[in-house]
């Protein structure tokens, strides 16, 4: 066993990474993914395996990979989860497998779980789409709504099993969130994103882009069509704080300013697409996503960007890498603050007047509550503002699909092991179901949705 | 798909596209729009459907020449294909519990009330128009409307036909008249739509705006779209895009309209 402390992925340097979109943690060498693999203690229990919401045999791959057998390490994962490259990047693994690994306290921190498995899932996406052919047709079809994490594995899972699938996308690009929502330098699109979705094409999957179901395509007519259908299509309308000020120009939702960038690539020269570019910019929220626009507002605009937040740090609902990542770009987290009013000159933003937070009794949450300062109101000077406090679900479903039983914040309600909503056939997943959570949480969903479907139609 | 079967010119600068798309074309309804990506890499610019075609599988767009897509579509010829065309996005119009519609087109919003007249003539129900323009160059579909409605007013700024005057000259006459108008529809630039709405809110007359925000998806994902209606926040693309003329706050909406347009310039990465 090697003894030594948990290994570091290579990284950009911050100092250089703000003014690119190229990708900010470039993972292991192959020494160091030799390194790493040889930490892992192989242990009986691994915990680490009841941490992984799509249940990869963890010590498994990482036994092939102290061999330096790629090949082995990229058969056990496939197992499990077809898209590694994608969850080795965005998946909060220190809450998942290597929060659970028995190294963390005291041998020296976690083995790094999901490096080695980017590392694998890199390997898997050089060796391309060769392997990978569509399974003989086993009579049914399955329409998956959404090309999100959750539509794309239901969809694979479906797809290994010869169902015909077909992926309904409402953008010209498929990877919902994935391609519209996390930034370049966190997960490439065509080297990483892209060729996952290749995978998925070489087994057969359909992609019908540019097609809105319950406005191009009804639900009847899907009925009629397909053996099962899953709804994946993620959360909807960007929330805003209610706060005067918010329809000034220069604020927007972090959706809009991400889709923007990514989706639309307003950040390249030669784009299209325009996107505003403050000097003094504040993003509103401290998740993943708030994360995501601070980073992105500071490669594009090059100024002062804040985030603020009415809890401390302690609360910050963001992965910890992120946070730091955005504290080594030079953002400024404002903790125990929360704004009351976006000030406007001639329309436009002129700054943010916040009020000052302390902590009191648990709420609801468990989380300490937030409690303004009585005659604490500051201003902070900024000409733009972004709000990243989640989403509400979209109202396109509800309204499309009538039959559908709908929670009362407007999710779809649907039995948690089979993922089986309310109508005979049809399924659901993803944030449609919980609102906005992580990438693997709807995989999770989606492939437990897709072992439903093969269950009761293969 | 999305092959250009058939361009127009209507006017100077503005043109009509016919556009093969099978399922937009077998679902939308007047009133609902779609979001158009002219060539790859270009970006998302929403559309009214402003006629349709389920039999020959088309939908008709209006486009003015105004910006970097606009100018590109122009670039397109028949038999060319748009990159991306997605819809039908919002809700129909729902009016059919007027009696006596009338329809206020302004410019190139007259092309975005048509389908609206039609299908009420083919439902048996009466609606009038009232057209207006600059000057009579860019007033179209004249006789298409008399063919659908009960009486065609138009008005253009300079007098060159009908009215000298704006189209609420000739609302305010037709009130004057006392015609009997149950509701009005207002399509046409955000000013004109207000003016309007302020006019009929003396009168009561129940008013309905179609507004053309800026938008990126159309699916209600973004939140670019919003306004403020009756003090509440609404999304144009999945809340509308017609609202209630005498409650959306018309100052802030024109205000975000025009907030691209100052950058146009973009600003990019810092080298």
């Amino acid at each position: 066993m090697n003894n030594g402390p948990r290994n570091k992925t290579l990284h950009q340097p911050a100092e250089q990474r703000i003014h690119n979109f190229s990708e900010v943690n470039l993972g292991f060498d192959d020494n160091l993914m030799m390194e790493e693999a040889s930490r892992c203690i192989n242990c009986k229990n691994a915990p680490c395996r009841t941490g992984c919401p799509v249940g990869i045999n963890i010590p498994a791959f990482i036994q092939c990979l102290t061999k330096n057998d790629k090949d082995g390490a990229l058969a056990v994962i496939s197992e499990a989860s077809l898209l590694p490259a994608i969850c080795g990047r965005v998946c909060p693994q220190e809450n998942q497998c290597e929060g659970k690994c028995i190294r963390k306290a005291k041998l020296g921190g976690s083995v790094a779980i999901g490096a080695l498995e980017r590392y694998v899932g890199d390997y898997g996406l050089k060796k391309g789409t060769a392997d990978l052919k569509a399974p003989a047709f086993n009579g049914k079809k399955v329409a998956v709504i959404g090309s999100g994490p959750a539509g794309l594995a239901c969809a694979a899972d479906c797809a290994q099993k010869g169902f015909k699938v077909t992926i309904f996308e409402a953008f010209h690009k498929a990877g919902g969130v994935l391609v519209y929502g996390i930034p370049e330098f966190r997960l490439p699109k065509d080297d990483v994103v892209a060729k996952e979705i290749d995978k998925l094409k070489a087994l057969g999957v359909e992609f019908r882009l540019n097609t809105v179901v319950g406005k191009a395509i009804t639900f009847d007519e899907l009925k009629e069509e397909y053996d099962a259908i899953f709804i994946g299509t993620g959360a909807g309308l960007p929330m805003f704080m209610g706060i005067k000020g918010e329809n000034l120009n220069g604020v927007s939702s972090a959706n809009e300013l991400l889709t923007r960038v990514n989706l639309m690539q307003a950040y390249k020269d030669d784009a299209i697409t325009p996107v505003y570019c403050g000097k003094s910019v504040a993003v509103i929220g401290a998740g993943n996503v708030a994360m995501d626009a601070a980073r992105t507002a500071k490669r594009i605009g090059g100024g002062e960007v804040y985030i603020i937040y009415r809890r401390g740090r302690e609360e910050m609902p963001a992965r910890a890498e992120e946070i730091d990542h955005a504290e080594e770009e030079g953002i400024k987290l404002v903790l125990l603050t929360n704004p009351v009013e976006i000030l406007g000159e001639e329309g436009k933003v002129c700054g943010i007047k916040c009020v000052k937070m302390e902590l009191g009794e648990p709420d609801a949450s468990g989380r300490r509550r937030p409690i303004p300062v009585e005659g604490s109101e500051f201003v902070i000077d900024v000409d733009q503002v972004v709000v990243a406090l989640g989403t509400s679900p979209n109202p396109l479903m509800r309204k499309s699909c009538k039959e559908l039983e709908f929670s009362k914040k407007g999710t779809i309600i649907v039995n948690e092991e089979s993922m089986a909503t309310s109508v005979d056939n049809i399924y659901a997943g993803g944030d449609a179901v919980t609102g906005a959570a992580t990438v693997i949480l709807a995989m999770g969903a989606g492939r437990k949705a897709a072992k439903a479907i093969i269950e009761k139609l293969a | 798909m999305n092959e250009l079967v058939k361009i127009y010119d209507v006017a100077p600068r503005v043109r009509k596209y016919v556009v093969h798309t099978p399922v937009v074309s077998k679902h939308c309804l007047p009133g609902q729009f779609v979001i158009v990506i002219v060539n790859e890499g270009g970006e998302r610019v929403p559309f009214t459907i402003c006629d349709f075609d389920r039999e020959k599988e088309t939908i008709t767009l209006l486009v003015q020449e105004v910006g970097y897509s606009t100018h590109k579509m122009a670039e397109l010829k028949e038999g060319d294909s748009l990159y991306a065309l997605v819809g039908p996005l919002g809700n129909p119009t729902d009016l059919d519990q007027y009696e006596n519609l009338v329809l206020v087109g302004g410019g190139i919003g007259c092309a975005v009330i048509y389908p609206q007249a039609k299908l009420r003539k083919q439902k048996g129900l009466k609606s009038d128009v009232i057209m207006g323009a600059r000057t009579k160059d860019l007033l179209f579909d004249i006789d298409e409307f008399k063919a659908n409605c009960e009486h065609v007013y138009i008005s253009t700024d300079d007098g060159s036909l009908g009215t000298k005057g704006f189209v609420t000259t000739v609302l305010q006459e037709r009130i004057d008249a006392g015609d009997k108008i149950d509701c009005v529809l207002v399509v046409g630039p955000m000013i004109m739509m207000r003016n309007v709405a302020e006019l009929t809110r003396k009168y009561n007359i129940p008013t309905v705006v179609s507004m053309n925000t800026i938008m990126v998806d159309g699916t209600g994902m973004c939140g670019g779209c919003r306004l403020t209606v009756g003090g509440e926040t609404k999304y144009a693309c999945v809340d509308g895009p017609e609202f209630d003329g005498h409650k959306v706050d018309f100052a802030e909406a024109m205000n975000r309209s025009r907030f691209y347009r100052e950058h146009e310039d973009k600003c990019r990465l810092r080298g």
